[in-house]
């Protein structure tokens, strides 16, 4: 991990290593703009972001970032077709109300689209579950069910399913475990977070 | 018209201070068709222009504010009207920026209006005043900044009607302007902000020493109508919680009961009706009733899509500024859904725009009241274009 990139979440310098420098980025649920800071000062990108909580939103702009307050369910076709280089969905996929809609919004908005999501199907969720019989909470999924923001629970085989079913094209899939990248052998056993690159 | 050259020392140059006043030739074409001149426009400027003239910041005042931004009052002698916001230490500051203010076109304080004297008929306007818009407002602000040789302007910031010309800036001068921040604001006057309005005015010609706003000669001013008008507009910029928190059902302390008592008659029993009698009455003392009446109409007539064949969007085509939304949860005169709106055209047009909504009990007046995350976004958004 280079230094550019080495304060972010794992997943989120995952997705800045893999941005081409200097190209136009719309980030949906930027939070406070950590993602979209660290592209504008390391690699030039021009970037945008929508994210649903005020607080956040302010932390952004106070930051000197372009965030729109509103809401991936509802507010995404005001952005026009492939206005973007890339749309990014990190850690908000299973928070939305219909996530295959805001996925085919991004693959709208941007040439190419990254979704990164916890895999509910790791093995540690899994034991949980299965010997527990309790919904898991974990590190990653640190809220219990009932206040938890995550609304659609998925798996990495799950995705990859949808990706299937609706013909979008994979460009390129990383797979962590903690802050470490992982293995794609059994990444929906194995990997507790998952970054996918799509396009239309 | 060529900027003026600007000054390498402002504080020696008569076109820079407090309580500045300018007679422009003019003319200035209005919206109506009519050519006015001469154009006076009263104004004040903080701080100094630095040696590259980037570092101007405009700050357009709302329907009843003036060019005492950041200075007392000669009137009232209460702290200029955005204290909390402009001064030192504060997200506008004149140690860093060169701030202007002034007077919009159509007030009462000293920028050509209504009370004026029309130089044709030795006698103050009146309602032979033309009618005017944001936009005229906009194109008058224009040319002081010509006469005061500013080029560009860092930010144009404004929160009601101010918001009105903040965002109307960018698109009438897309290369003068870098950032705007638009805050409590619109782009369009709804039925009810017009029905609002209408009610005002209404009331001023209601009052029988209006006659037709020829009223200037004997002094004999419309202050009753004018008192009601403040008081109907002062209720949309509060909100139901607010007036709740603050007055509740209360009544009104009177020397032969502290807590008040119900008198069976029509005095003002509850703390609200005095409150609001007093808001009515000190409005008086510094406004001008037809001033009232010409301002409420240029923010009727407020419609920026209507400019451009109907579409927000385009009116933001041929501008390279960054925008900052701001709205407040409880204001009601300007809700959320019309920041919204105008984002959703900022972002159709590509431009580079920020919007959030605050949490504030204090409804449309909030963003002149004690607001931190507003200080905060202004402050963050205000220094991003400075780096």
């Amino acid at each position: 991990m280079n230094a550019a990139t080495q304060d972010l979440r794992p997943d989120l310098a995952l997705i800045a290593r893999n941005v081409t420098p200097g190209a136009r980025v719309l980030d949906i649920g930027c939070g406070d703009g950590a993602l979209m800071a660290a592209l504008r000062d390391r690699r030039q990108v021009d970037a945008r972001g929508l994210e649903i909580d005020p607080a956040n939103v302010a932390a952004a702009v106070a930051r000197g970032l372009s965030v729109v307050q509103g809401d991936a369910d509802t507010d995404l076709h005001y952005y026009g077709a492939r206005s973007f280089d890339y749309a990014i969905l990190s850690q908000t996929l299973q928070t939305t109300r219909r996530p295959d809609r805001v996925v085919e919004e991004l693959l709208r908005i941007g040439a190419q689209a990254f979704v990164s999501f916890p895999n509910f199907a790791h093995w540690r969720g899994r034991m949980s579950l299965a010997f527990g019989g309790r919904m898991p909470v974990t590190r990653l999924l640190p809220d219990t069910w009932y206040d938890t923001l995550n609304i659609h629970h998925l798996t990495i085989d799950d995705f990859r399913a949808l990706v299937k079913e609706r013909g979008w094209s994979i460009d390129g899939q990383w797979f962590l475990n903690g802050d470490r990248e992982t293995t794609h052998t059994n990444a929906n056993l194995f990997a507790q977070h998952a970054v996918f690159l799509l396009r239309r | 018209m060529a900027p003026a050259p600007a000054p390498t020392a402002p504080h020696s140059d008569s076109r820079f201070g407090l309580g500045r006043q300018v007679r422009l030739d003019g003319p200035l074409r209005l919206d109506s068709g009519v050519a006015l001149a001469p154009v006076d426009i009263a104004y004040e400027t903080y701080g100094s222009l630095n040696a590259d003239r980037s570092n101007a910041v405009l700050i357009c005042h709302a329907l009843t504010g003036d060019q005492y931004l950041a200075s007392p009052h000669p009137l009232t002698g209460k702290p200029g009207w955005w204290w909390r916001m402009v001064g030192e230490g504060k997200p506008v500051d004149p140690a860093r920026h060169f701030i202007v203010c002034a007077n919009v076109l159509g007030s009462c304080m000293g920028s050509s209006g209504p009370a004026s004297v029309d130089p044709v008929r030795d006698e103050p306007f009146a309602m032979r005043f033309p009618v005017i818009t944001i936009g005229d407002m906009v194109r008058a602000q224009a040319m002081l900044l010509n006469h005061l040789g500013i080029e560009r302007l860092s930010a144009v910031i404004g929160g009601s009607m101010g918001g009105m010309q903040a965002l109307t800036w960018p698109t009438l001068y897309p290369d003068r302007v870098e950032s705007a921040i638009v805050i409590a604001s619109t782009a369009r006057h709804s039925a009810q902000n017009i029905a609002f309005h209408e009610v005002g005015r209404q009331a001023i010609m209601a009052d029988p020493r209006w006659r037709g706003g020829n009223y200037y000669g004997d002094n004999d001013v419309p202050s009753a109508g004018l008192a009601v008008a403040r008081m109907a507009a002062h209720i949309t910029y509060l909100s139901e919680a607010g007036l709740t928190e603050k007055f509740g059902r209360r009544l009104q302390a009177r020397p032969d009961s502290p807590g008040g008592q119900k008198t069976f008659g029509f005095d003002a029993d509850f703390q609200v009706e005095s409150y609001l009698r007093h808001q009515g009455l000190s409005f008086v003392e510094r406004f001008d009733a037809n001033s009232y009446l010409y301002i409420t109409r240029a923010m009727d007539y407020y419609d920026l899509a209507e400019d451009h064949e109907g579409s927000l969007a385009r009116a933001f085509a041929r501008t390279k500024a960054r925008f900052c939304v701001v709205s407040f949860d409880t204001d009601w005169l300007y809700p959320t859904a019309e920041s919204r709106v105008i984002v959703h055209a900022l972002n159709a047009s590509g431009a580079q725009a920020s919007f959030v909504e605050l949490s504030s009990p204090f409804g449309h007046d909030a963003f002149l009241l004690e607001a931190p995350e507003l200080n905060r976004v202004v402050d963050g958004f205000l220094r991003a274009g400075e780096r």
